[in-house]
């Protein structure tokens, strides 16, 4: 693998050296970037324009935003899917947290507009975790798109799932350390682990821009990569590019108002960048823009990535009018050794949860006491049948949301919320333990009850409800790497049948209408 | 004078900074609330940690980030992202002690 990142490497470098001003006409469009132009200079105006059409494949955008931001010639179509935000299960799964028919609806606009435009789609965190089953999942459906519209294109695919013997060898290599505060990586929690994915930097996208492939669709991967990684290529700065990046990987949601399922375009210059809603109804802010350099992050000013940090202390945001925004001076700083975040994920078990609400005032005044009876009761019935599982109830009106947090976890509320679940080795005893629990809570005689016909009010027949198996993460580690490339091999694989569009770079068609640039160009 | 929080900012939110942290984020009005409650070192590690019940080895940072007029915090998450025993996988309704939060500031 290493060879092949190698020599993909020497190709790219020989490549780009031998960048010339393409075929008779073509060097009078800017956007004609193909494999033999990609250098900063066939950019007549020394810009490169990204369009951002939702913040999270699946999540959706107006037509008439889409079409305002083709209006704009944008170089690239790009897409982040993912995110660890909905939590582990869907990396555990090998599922995607978005539905399938709106991740479809979204390259059903997406990809034919693309191929018409001759520019790539860059699609990343493929299924939202970027782990093998949720980047399979989403190359059918690109399939299914090619076949349905009779289109036939080359798709870059690159892997991110990570093995386990890699990790151990590489933790005792001293290669892997945790991401503070994520606990130092126990052996026992590595063999535990069902799903590894490394997190991917620009560099895989570089090779596959190379392979000409029209649509790149990559595991799990860095945000902001799939924005600059074509910029970076084309000689611009990298640290406007991740930060052009971190801003449309949101799409329009650092716009006023905000949306995560609307347009943003984003205009990257030699020492500058500029980003605007596409939807005249909402507007890009200094404030709006700046606020959203804080969000999910730890610290604002130093954000670090793959093979190195994007400092923005020096960085400015002024407005250029009432609906754009032009950032400067945000640098990336190279790190030290290029390092890979790594998730992963163990199996708790399998869960069981039942719903029911409570108004009656004598029982919402000694909820904690009943709970505890109910509890030792659970424990007392199955003492000697050896079962394994933990039992937890929620009290949603008084600390359901924020546990240990709650600063107000002694108010009684008129009505209250009752979570039961269970989590056990199997689902068969998490089904035992919430059926009992949830009959017993049903009819428990507690002091001073005078509501003796059932304690608690069900909004479902099913009262309880199988989850199946549930995971919890492992890992948040970061491995250091000697080539960024190294884990995650890439293939390039046909969309199927149907009329062959070229791989970029053979028979570009000159572009109708280049008016524009000269308009944007600051 | 006194003011609470939610009277001065115009936005106030928690969020997971990947699945370890909880993240919040003060945006004061403007950028003249922002300096007076940035002069008045009114919201410290400490105070956050008084907010949250929790000990101020806790909390990792406290960011003042003048381009957004924001003050923003970060602390360790109780239990890590969906671990058994999570409230809110996406930490996103973590911050409401804060807009009770009462500070001192000049008039």
């Amino acid at each position: 693998m290493k060879k092949e990142n190698d020599t993909a490497k020497n190709g790219k470098e020989t490549h780009t050296d031998a960048c010339t001003p393409s075929g008779s006409g073509k060097e009078t469009h800017a956007d004609a970037c193909t494999p033999s132009d990609s250098g900063k200079d066939t950019f007549p105006d020394k810009c490169f324009r990204v369009l951002s059409p939702t913040a999270i494949l699946g999540y959706g955008f107006p037509t008439s935003s889409f079409e305002a931001g083709m209006r704009e010639n944008p170089h690239v179509l790009a897409v982040d899917a993912g995110s660890t935000d909905p939590g582990p299960w869907y990396l555990g799964a090998g599922a995607s947290f978005t539905d399938r028919n709106a991740v479809k609806r979204d390259l059903e606009i997406m990809i034919p507009a693309a191929i018409e435009a001759d520019i790539p789609v860059i699609i990343g965190s493929a299924g939202g975790s970027g782990g093998e089953p949720h980047l399979q999942w989403n190359l059918e459906i690109i399939r299914e798109i090619a076949s349905e519209r009779n289109l036939s294109f080359p798709i870059a695919v690159i892997h991110a799932e990570i093995d386990q013997e890699l990790v151990r060898e590489a933790v005792k290599a001293g290669r892997v350390s945790p991401l503070h505060p994520a606990p130092e990586l126990k052996p026992e929690a590595l063999d535990a682990t069902v799903r590894i994915v490394g997190q991917m930097g620009m560099d895989p996208f570089l090779k596959a821009l190379d392979t000409g492939a029209r649509v790149i669709l990559a595991g799990r991967a860095y945000d902001p990569a799939v924005f600059a990684a074509m910029a970076v290529r084309a000689g611009f700065d990298r640290g406007l590019a991740i930060h052009m990046g971190k801003i449309l990987e949101c799409a329009a949601i650092a716009s006023t108002p905000g949306s995560g399922s609307d347009c943003m375009m984003g205009w990257l210059y030699d020492n500058s960048f500029e980003v605007e809603p596409l939807n005249p109804a909402r507007r890009c802010t200094t404030l709006s823009v700046a606020a959203h350099t804080l969000y999910e992050k730890t610290d604002p000013y130093r954000l670090p990535g793959p093979g190195g940090l994007l400092d923005l202390t020096e960085t400015s945001f002024t407005a250029v009018n009432d609906r754009r925004v032009r950032v400067s001076g945000s640098r990336f700083v190279p790190a030290d050794a290029y390092t890979i975040k790594l998730e992963g994920v163990r199996s708790l078990g399998f869960r069981t949860v039942s719903l029911a609400g409570v108004h009656d005032p004598i029982m919402i005044g000694q909820m904690d006491d009943i709970l505890a009876s109910v509890r030792e009761r659970v424990t007392d019935n199955f003492s000697t049948r050896r079962l394994s599982y933990r039992l937890d109830f929620r009290q949603y009106g008084r600390n359901g949301v924020m546990g240990a947090l709650e600063p107000h976890p002694e108010e009684v509320p008129h009505e209250l919320g009752i979570v039961i679940e269970a989590l056990a080795d199997s689902q068969e005893t998490a089904n035992t333990i919430v059926s009992f629990a949830r009959s017993t809570l049903l009819h428990f005689g507690y002091p001073g009850r005078i509501s003796t016909a059932g304690n608690l009010a069900f909004p479902y027949s099913p009262s309880d409800f199988k989850v199946g198996e549930v995971f919890g993460f492992s890992l948040y580690h970061l491995i250091s790497v000697d080539d960024p490339c190294e884990l995650f091999p890439m293939e390039i694989v046909a969309s199927g049948s149907g009329v062959h569009a070229a791989g970029r770079g053979e028979g570009v068609r000159p572009r109708a209408d280049n008016s524009r640039m000269t308009e944007v160009n600051p | 004078m006194k003011v609470k929080l939610r009277d001065i900012a115009a936005v106030i939110r928690s969020k997971n900074s990947g699945p370890y942290e909880l993240t919040f984020d003060i945006l004061f009005k403007d950028a003249d609330l922002y300096e007076k409650v940035c002069r008045a070192n009114c919201i410290s590690a400490d105070v956050i940690a008084g907010l949250y019940h929790i000990s101020p080895d806790q909390v990792i940072n406290v960011v003042h980030f003048t381009p957004a007029h924001a003050i923003k915090s970060t602390i360790i998450r109780p239990i890590a992202s969906g671990d058994p025993g999570e409230t809110d996988v996406y930490g996103a309704q973590q911050h409401a002690p804060l807009m009770e939060l009462v500070v001192e500031i000049e008039d």
